[in-house]
């Protein structure tokens, strides 16, 4: 165990000694993240939080109340036992933090670093109800990293269950999918996950940039699942290479958990979205992460536009990694264009605050009109046109209306659109039965359970654009559901 | 090349592609259609041209070496039916991937005409199966040294003049020939379908950069197509999008010849 400071072992006694109130609590300063200087961080692709030291991790678990009633756990989707695994992380005890996460969470290192927490567990914590500002509540997402991280090496595979001799087929290896095959292994089936992609991992490797989400923390996670005896196929389309009734008419498989998220980008329909320098923030990001653009030509053979003024629309999380993104592919100047004002915005806190302390240029109220090119069909601007914010709409934020002839053109050789993804229409059209909504997603019932027998499907294909966090919860949902369907098909088999 | 890739030799159907990447660690993920498959053997054939960097890879692999990885098969199948008299056009490294179309036309019943373009006599490919599918061939080179002197439109054009009017067309090579076949046959009123090469990421969806226009609306090769109505396609957009990372492809594809001459494995073969 490192040295810890004077002030957190008079602090630990009191605490022990059941003699920390919780005045002396709140007068704990939360505990800033250390972070790679934005001036440095601009020009690299290593992780921009760098983590708690040991000091800080047991300081900031200290200002939390252990609140009888919990609140934080009612805002956590998969109702992690927060109060208890910061008890432990302030006691040092990081391997036992680590394994009550563990029991809620397959992806705790994953979900420390990419959760909204702000609108989850610490939205509800009392330390910042009493502060009146949730950036000032106890830091459990950076806890759980940090438990993560730390105790993460020595961490337990968790073990399958016994054999029952039944096969599940996971399709997608996205958080969804990675929880809802540890569950069904733990069930004792043998589980097989089909990827489309070359890499496992989903929206974890194509899309979370490296400066968010380090890969081999990604890798790590699927190690384990092999481990644990998951079989991993990468390369294989289901609906193409197999359908869902060639897998479980023909290949065996009794139960299939659909977690194929919602990958299909939206484009604005503006003038000029097919020019050459337009990306969806799919692609831009794809090629830059999964695909390492960013080493074009010394490591990797997938090229990216080399852009000088990028335009970026859209103010959601994948808006910002891929401004962020362009600053790192080396351009000098990044637009984030959004017509709403930046309270609306659907992105973390942390990540427009990280783009900004990067130079991102923010034009809020303001949406491109078109894009224009040249003669060559390359972009060489934006038109755009300017917002006020009028009455609420139907989701409750104030709705933006143009006003008439604020056209203004801003210069750029790129233009990435992130305005979110739709459902792809692949699995609809190839199997028959399978119901879906009319904007393309699968119905399911409380149990993740779809209009098919023995198929259950989670995550973004049943929720729209969700978080990794709501799709872990519905691959747990899910695989209970698998188990107990399958634990039914076997007592039916034996009663035969 | 052959390539062993059982589910995809059991599942592909005419007008399906699949994207292979030579190396799994850093190589490029590229589109390449199937030309052909043997289910018993588990293996599908491509057939690419070498043209930069990625496709140089592929051409200088052995056999028994292994690829990076090979995925799908992917695009919607042919729509095959019984049309009439069906014209099947090729142009340049085009004619492999019309291969399989014009099997399954022939096998629907259809009297198939088959248009094969090429620059030049060496570079035309595929002449033997073509002849032997189709009720008549017609063999066009650029520069007259093999065939008829010229290019695609002009036998095409020919055809959709004759009393028996063709009653589809199917036309796949480079963009600027799929333009120009559909110009030709559309003041004839006869349908005409193309299949798009773009660039692509994925091939799955997810990435949107193969998106061309169709009748004015926004379609993705990979899901939506590779085939499409040529009547509707903008080809004009779709050329500048293919011409998107010329520069950068260029540079790869000297770098790379660059190091192969310096360790002496170059073997200029043509593919």
């Amino acid at each position: 165990m490192s040295e810890i400071s004077q002030t957190l072992k008079e602090l630990l006694e009191k605490h022990r000694a059941g003699q920390l109130k919780p005045k002396d609590r709140f007068a704990i300063p939360p505990q800033e993240m250390p972070e790679q200087d934005p001036a440095v961080r601009r020009f690299n692709m290593n992780e921009v939080a760098l983590g708690y030291t040991e000091e800080q991790a047991r300081m900031e678990a200290l200002r939390c109340l252990h609140c009888p009633n919990a609140p934080c756990v009612e805002g956590c989707p998969v109702r992690i036992p927060i109060r208890d695994f910061i008890r432990e992380i302030a006691e040092g005890r990081y391997q036992k933090a680590l394994e009550i996460i563990k029991g809620y969470s397959l992806l705790p290192a994953v979900c420390g670093r990419v959760c909204p927490q702000e609108v989850q567990c610490q939205e509800k914590c009392t330390v910042g109800l009493r502060f009146k500002d949730v950036m000032k509540s106890v830091s459990i997402g950076r806890l759980e990293r940090f438990a993560a991280d730390r105790a993460g090496e020595a961490a337990a595979v968790p073990e399958a269950g016994e054999s029952t001799g039944q096969k599940v087929a996971v399709i997608g290896s996205g958080p969804g999918g990675i929880v809802a095959a540890a569950d069904t292994r733990r069930g004792g089936h043998e589980v097989t996950i089909f990827e489309a992609f070359h890499k496992p991992g989903g929206v974890m490797v194509y899309g979370i940039p490296e400066f968010r989400l380090p890969k081999a923390i990604v890798r790590k996670e699927i190690e384990t699942l092999e481990k644990m005896g998951v079989r991993i196929v990468c390369n294989f389309i289901v609906g193409r290479t197999r359908t869902i009734e060639q897998l479980m008419k023909e290949d065996g498989f009794d139960a299939v958990y659909i977690g194929v998220g919602a990958g299909l980008p939206k484009f604005l329909g503006i003038e000029g979205e097919h020019l050459v320098g337009v990306y969806s923030a799919n692609e831009y990001l794809t090629r830059a992460n999964l695909m390492k653009a960013y080493q074009f030509g010394e490591g990797a053979d997938t090229p990216i536009a080399l852009s000088r003024r990028v335009a970026v629309f859209g103010g959601g999380n994948v808006a910002m990694d891929a401004a962020r993104m362009a600053l790192r592919l080396g351009a000098e100047k990044v637009y984030l264009i959004y017509r709403r004002s930046e309270k609306e915005m659907p992105a973390r806190v942390e990540e427009v605050h990280h783009a900004k302390e990067e130079g991102v240029e923010f034009r809020l109220l303001q949406s491109p009109k078109r894009i224009l090119g040249n003669e060559r069909g390359q972009v060489v601007g934006v038109e755009c046109l300017r917002y006020e914010l009028g009455e609420p709409d139907e989701s409750g934020r104030r709705r933006p209306v143009p006003i008439a002839g604020s056209e203004f053109v801003l210069e750029a050789d790129t233009a990435i659109v992130a305005i979110g993804n739709g459902p792809n229409p692949l699995l609809q059209q190839t199997t028959p039965g399978l119901k879906f909504n009319r904007w393309g997603y699968i119905e399911v019932d409380e149990n993740c359970r779809t209009s098919l027998e023995g198929v259950y499907a989670g995550g973004d294909i049943v929720l729209g654009s969700a978080t990794v966090i709501l799709a872990m919860g519905q691959g747990r949902i899910a695989a209970a559901g698998i188990n107990a369907y399958l634990a039914e098909k076997r007592r039916r088999g034996a009663g035969a | 090349m052959d390539v062993c890739a059982p589910y995809v030799a059991r599942a592909r159907k005419a007008g399906q592609f699949v994207i292979v990447s030579p190396d799994e660690e850093r190589g490029e993920r590229i589109p390449l259609t199937i030309v052909d498959g043997d289910e018993q053997k588990g293996t599908i054939r491509l057939i690419f041209q070498r043209v930069g960097k990625t496709t140089s890879q592929l051409a200088e692999m052995s056999a028994g070496d292994c690829l990076g990885y090979v995925a799908g098969p992917l695009g919607k199948p042919t729509h095959v039916e019984r049309f009439g008299v069906a014209v099947c056009v090729g142009g340049g490294i085009g004619v492999a991937p019309l291969l399989p179309i014009t099997k399954a036309l022939k096998e629907a019943g259809n009297t198939v005409i088959a248009i094969l373009g090429a620059r030049t006599k060496e570079l035309l490919i595929l002449e033997e199966e073509f002849r032997q599918l189709s009720d008549e061939l017609i063999v066009v080179t650029d520069d007259g040294s093999y065939g008829r002197k010229g290019v695609v439109t002009e036998p095409l054009a020919e055809v959709c003049r004759r009393e028996r009017k063709p009653d589809f067309v199917m036309a796949i090579g480079p963009a600027i020939m799929m333009k120009f076949c559909c110009e030709t046959t559309r003041p004839f009123g006869i349908r005409t379908q193309v299949s798009l090469n773009t660039i692509m990421v994925d091939g799955t969806g997810m990435c949107g950069g193969c998106r061309v226009e169709v009748g004015g609306k926004t379609q993705f090769v990979c899901v939506d197509g590779p085939e499409f109505d040529g009547h509707q396609v903008n080809f004009d957009l779709m050329m500048k999008r293919l011409a998107a990372y010329k520069d950068l492809e260029q540079k790869a594809y000297e770098a790379y010849r660059q190091h192969r001459c310096r360790i002496g494995l170059d073997r200029s073969s043509n593919p």
